[in-house]
């Protein structure tokens, strides 16, 4: 929570003067027992209908001047408690924009999305809650004790023994129950997760026709939230019976001091009811803070729930590096130096020791089996991941050294997963490059073979794009995404099996459109088609985590055993050719 | 102006009406545990009533010097002490009731919602945004949780208290007792306004946080993407807006109903004083004794006091229904077409499926296919080929009858698809799609997901076949790894290899492949194609592909092309008939 107090500090103003308005409220308000033992003491006694007149009138200044205090102190309360859970929400989103990719993989969605919503609204109503009420029965509370002073120490002295018993009560149960309430967030993020896990497979599960078993599992987690919630439930519900007996206690004590007060004649019976109003006072408050304390008690939890995601903090944080110099000409583009990598939690390696060196304008073929290290290699290149041992650099120097921003503007990646934005086509190739003309656009588009897509919805370039671009194709998605890095004009393009989803015609119609494209773009292309690199400068061929060569096609067709066996794989009669073999059945797939 | 808001009121009040009526059938289940706490209600405020009154007699006691009766006052305070610590078990046990049914009816409504979830056709779930759902089923309900027990905790002893006070405040005295009913009901009339006029901005600020949900799922989902290109500033700012919006609307809510109690507390003021200048009056002419008066006064507070708490409760209700309508219109929404009474089970189908004039289209507007017709006998394999975007993932949805056909009729063995229970024809169909798909679990419990009962045994057998099992050896926990939703570190290769192996476990009689293999490297896929022609043997099959290599072998390929059927044969015959199969099939060559 402490940590989370900084976001109120912009309201500062605001903090204070709701609690301060709501003391002036309930100032106004203790007076007015004072006012009532006055119209029985001197106004009943005296029979002065004047004196009750003139005192009746001063209850409805207090009750207007108590109205609007109360409702001043309710805009501020608003005002800071809305500010602050906006802050905060703006404060986590960027935090977690901020993540690195390790801490993105360890950390999962659905409790990210349950704290960016469901834990900070909690906190808003707490922070609302406390404003505007908390303060205020602290305030009514020990009021109440002062005024039960100024008319009868020895009655009062009940409040002394009685407000510390109360103030046990409300913490301990407060303190009982957080963790409980910690429980019921998470158990919340479960029936969350099973409920996104629903909308995105829903064609596996509905395939599977697992409805049935979907429906117990969620009523699984549903019914262990409801237990939990039922369980945090009774223990909170011991508050009010228990406050209530402390203070009825309190006024059976006090009936009876008062008794032989009066007897003594110390007080009068006036003042007797004025003390019982006052320890009444206290109950009523303590009955409206116990509803409260469900409230604070939870947002406390989820404010817990919340700072540990701020908690979260990469490793080596971006901090300013050295600017971004004119590339030094001397130096090759890109060398991998004795690069391996082990993921965080990750028991073995997944590169090793893999050096190579690329220069400006070349097209770089990444090949092998599928988990042999493909991805993990070209993550590197934009820092994705820090290297554990060995160095990556770019244009002569480690990329470490260089701020991540310039790093990634020199590199268009176009991901394995088409992921699309919701927005429109125009607003999704911006993700490439912010400013980017129309012109550009469209010359992105051709060289991805996406006119036609483009063309093909409408609206063009303005057509709209649903969540996840759910309203497009595979193959759709994926040529969309390829302009959306060519848009930058990128130094580095990576393209990470981004055309698995093309048919082999457009396939080749991209690649020769890439090859085509004018100034020094570098290309990286990983594939599993031989097809996609066989005429690449250099082709690097992953296996196990190990580059097991390097070279043009023809090379490794000669020295490189591993590549031999994909290529031959995917062009059988080829082998056959080459081993002059001779040909049996083999016709099949040839031309 | 004035007819215009009459209207909208009317609007308002149907579409709340409407929540109330269905949170009240759902309230139903549970008319013991309600009654129950009824009736514990109504001890609770009789004897909180009692109270006062027995106060109000003890302090009559005590007039003044010398005049006490101590033994009366002992046997009162007995009194009030046995009558509090019944209140006080009264009143946890309530309270452990209301509970008991929030909780309960939450879960009930969430069941229900995830239900309808299952049962949505994908027409539904393809059409809305994710985030938008996920809210409601979480945020939504749990708004709505809030407001509803505190509707039980406050409302039933609310309106018992008011109506228990007025009793009571009639047979003591009938002239004070008129005024305060006189002047109260203008504090219902206050909340009334108040809360017709918020319900409105709650409603927008519900549907504020159901945007910026949206946004969070999608961003924080596709958190990789982000940061590829450099786009946390934009996203950022994105935010920002909507977050901007959500603090106005928030405020504008949460300030107006916050209104609420100020004005209500004014208005009790305002009957506290009457009743005090009023009772001193009656007090003066001897139709009332002091105690009795302070007993009085203390009603009047005590009367007026849940009048605060119910206009409490009634914004609180507000906001709680604008979030049950929402959830509502969920579980309302139109659910497939259930299963006809009639509907057969398909079991051993021996995979004789044929289309006869089959029309589809997404958008009415926007034809896709037409008049497709189609025989495939037992055991024959078909292969979808066609540029991206030509409608062979449309195909597989009419197949699996994930979606309905406009017009024309699919039939397995003779029967129409629509004549059989969706389980069962979906479950007759093993799926590997493009897209995989993995649940947070194990890498077993994936594996095991259409035969839940596997041995291990035959668990590793399919990993075996699928060509998973040496990757799954080498994660850290073997095949109890903890993956985490959406397959987490696993890559797309992977995933896919354990999508096979789940088909691979169940077997079922027909088979669905699109581009099952596309992100698994050509050796795995090569080595996986002769699992999958021992598994396609003799099952009939269905393979969307680019690889020709793997369309080859089909018995009958089809060649669609904007939603039809452009050439239909053998490789061999549609290679000598040199059409748009020819061209495809050599560009694969082109390099």
């Amino acid at each position: 929570m402490k940590r989370l107090m900084k976001y109120l500090s912009s309201y500062k103003k605001e903090s204070v003067l709701a609690p301060l308005f709501k003391l002036l409220e309930a100032f106004f308000e203790l007076l007015v027992p004072l006012v009532m033992a006055n119209i029985i003491d001197v106004g009943i006694v005296n029979k002065d209908m004047g004196y009750i007149g003139k005192m009746g009138l001063y209850l409805v200044v207090l009750a207007v001047v108590g109205l609007v205090s109360s409702i001043t102190a309710q805009f501020f309360a608003a005002k800071a408690a809305v500010g602050f859970s906006t802050k905060l929400r703006q404060a986590l989103f960027d935090h977690i924009q901020g993540l690195d990719f390790t801490n993105i993989d360890r950390v999962g969605t659905s409790t990210m999305i349950t704290r960016m919503t469901s834990d900070i609204n909690q906190v808003q109503s707490g922070v609302n809650m406390v404003l505007r009420l908390f303060l205020r029965s602290p305030i009514i509370v020990f009021g109440a004790m002062i005024m039960a002073f100024t008319i009868d120490v020895k009655s009062a002295l009940v409040f002394v023994v009685v407000i510390p018993l109360l103030a046990i009560v409300v913490f301990g149960i407060m303190i009982w129950t957080m963790p409980l309430y910690k429980k019921v967030q998470s158990g919340l993020d479960k029936v969350l997760g099973v409920t996104r896990e629903n909308l995105t497979g829903v064609r596996v599960i509905r395939a599977f026709h697992k409805e049935a078993e979907e429906e117990a599992r969620f009523m699984g987690y549903t019914k262990a939230l409801a237990d939990s919630q039922i369980f945090v439930g009774k223990i909170s519900a011991v508050m009010n019976p228990v406050t209530y007996l402390i203070v009825n206690g309190g006024i059976i004590v006090l009936i009876y001091v008062g008794a032989i007060q009066v007897n003594v004649g110390n007080l009068s019976q006036g003042e007797v009811i004025a003390i019982i109003n006052y320890m009444s006072q206290i109950l009523v408050e303590l009955i409206k803070l116990a509803n409260l304390i469900v409230t604070i008690t939870k947002a406390l939890a989820c404010a817990d729930r919340v700072a540990g995601v701020f908690e979260i903090q990469n490793t080596n944080p971006a901090g300013a590096l050295e600017a971004y110099c004119a590339d030094v000409t001397s130096a090759p583009l890109l060398q991998f130096d004795h690069v391996s990598l082990t993921y965080a939690g990750a028991g073995a390696e997944t590169l090793h020791e893999i050096s190579f060196t690329v220069n400006r304008g070349e097209t770089v073929g990444v090949i092998g089996g599928t988990g042999s290290g493909k991805t993990s290699l070209i993550n590197l290149i934009p820092g994705f991941y820090p290297v554990t041992e060995g160095s990556v650099r770019f244009k002569g120097r480690d990329i470490r050294q260089i701020p991540e921003e310039e790093l990634r503007g020199c590199v268009g990646m176009v991901p394995q997963k088409a992921v699309l934005f919701k927005g429109t086509i125009r607003s999704n190739l911006q993700w490439g490059k912010t400013d980017a003309t129309e012109e550009e656009m469209w010359r992105a588009i051709d060289t991805a073979q996406a006119r036609e897509v483009v063309e093909g919805k409408p609206g063009g370039l303005d057509a709209e794009v649903a969540q996840n671009g759910k309203n497009l194709s595979g193959g759709q998605r994926q040529r969309l995404t390829i302009a959306r890095a060519l848009v930058r004009r990128p130094e580095i393009l990576i393209l990470d099996d981004s055309a698995s989803a093309l048919d082999y015609a457009t396939d080749a119609k991209l690649r020769q459109a890439l090859r085509g494209l004018q100034g020094d773009t570098t290309t990286f292309i990983v594939s599993q088609r031989a097809s996609s690199i066989r005429h690449a400068d250099k082709i690097i061929v992953m296996d196990d985590g190990e580059m097991a060569g390097i070279g043009t096609h023809e090379e490794l067709l000669k020295n490189c055993q591993v590549y031999q066996e994909i290529y031959y794989s995917q062009y059988p009669e080829e082998r056959l050719k080459a081993a002059k073999a001779f040909d049996g059945q083999a016709q099949k797939g040839g031309k | 102006m004035a007819t215009d808001h009459k209207g909208n009121n009317s609007v308002k009040g149907n579409s709340q009406m409407a929540a109330l009526r269905q949170v009240l059938r759902y309230i139903r289940r549970y008319w013991l545990l309600v009654g129950f706490s009824l009736i514990l209600a109504a001890v609770t405020v009789a004897l909180t009533l009692y109270i006062p009154i027995l106060t109000g007699d003890a302090v009559d006691l005590l007039i003044d010097k010398g005049l006490v009766d101590f033994s009366g006052i002992y046997s009162m305070m007995i009194k009030i002490g046995i009558a509090m610590a019944v209140t006080a078990a009264a009143q946890w046990v309530m309270n452990t009731c209301n509970n008991h049914i929030t909780y309960h009816v939450v879960k009930d409504i969430r069941e229900d919602a995830f239900h309808r979830l299952e049962q949505l056709p994908l027409k539904y779930l393809d059409a809305h945004a994710y985030g938008d759902i996920v809210s409601r089923v979480i945020a939504d309900v749990d708004t709505f949780a809030d407001g509803l027990l505190m509707g039980f905790t406050q409302l039933f002893t609310g309106v018992l208290t008011i109506l228990g006070t007025l009793l009571f405040m009639l047979i003591t005295n009938i002239p004070i007792a008129l005024v305060v009913v006189c002047i109260t009901p203008v504090s219902f009339l206050v909340a009334r306004f108040i809360a017709t006029r918020t319900y409105k901005m709650f409603k927008q600020q519900s549907e504020t946080r159901g945007e910026q949900t949206s946004l969070i799922e999608e961003m924080i989902g596709n958190q990789k993407v982000v940061k590829t290109f450099s786009r946390e500033e934009a996203v950022r700012s994105q935010f920002a807006e909507i977050n901007g919006r959500l603090e106005k609307c928030s405020l504008k809510a949460i300030f107006f109903s916050s209104i609420t109690n100020p004005a209500t507390r004014f208005v009790n003021s305002l009957v506290y004083a009457s009743v005090g200048i009023f009772g001193a009056f009656v007090a003066i002419s001897g139709g009332i004794s002091v105690g009795r008066l302070s007993c009085f006064l203390s009603y009047a507070n005590q009367y007026t006091k849940p009048f605060n708490e119910i206009s409490g409760v009634v914004t609180e209700l507000q906001n709680a229904l604008a979030c049950a309508s929402r959830i509502f219109r969920l579980i309302d929404e139109e659910p497939q077409t259930p299963d006809s009474p009639e509907a057969r089970m398909l079991t051993d189908a021996k995979g004789n499926v044929s289309l006869e004039n089959v029309y589809f289209s997404y958008v009415p507007e926007r034809k896709l296919i037409e008049n497709f017709n189609l025989e495939v006998k037992p055991g024959q394999r078909v292969a979808i080929v066609g540029p991206t975007g030509c409608g062979k993932t449309t195909l597989i949805n009419l197949l699996m009858r994930f979606y309905d056909v406009d017009s024309g009729r699919i039939a397995v063995d003779g029967t129409e698809i629509r004549e059989i229970t969706r389980g069962s024809l979906r479950t007759s169909y093993g799926m590997v799609l493009q897209e995989t798909w993995l649940r947070a679990g194990t890498i077993r419990d994936n594996i095991r997901m259409g035969k839940p009962d596997a041995s291990e045994e035959e668990v590793v057998q399919a990993a075996k076949a699928a060509h998973a099992h040496s990757f799954i050896k080498r994660l850290p926990e073997g095949y109890d790894t903890l993956i985490t939703e959406d397959g987490g570190s696993l890559s797309q290769g992977q995933k896919q290899l354990l999508c096979i192996a789940r088909v691979m476990l169940c077997l079922p009689p027909m088979l669905i492949l699109d581009e099952a293999t596309s992100s698994i490297d050509t050796r795995t896929e090569l080595r996986i194609q002769n699992a999958f022609a021992k598994m396609m043997e003799g099952r009939t099959s269905f393979i969307v592909a680019h690889r020709l290599s793997t369309i080859q072998e089909a018995d009958i390929i089809l060649v669609m092309k904007d939603g039809n059927i452009i050439e239909q044969g053998s490789h061999e015959t549609l290679l000598a008939k040199n059409g748009f199969y020819a061209t495809l099939y050599h560009s694969q060559f082109a390099g």
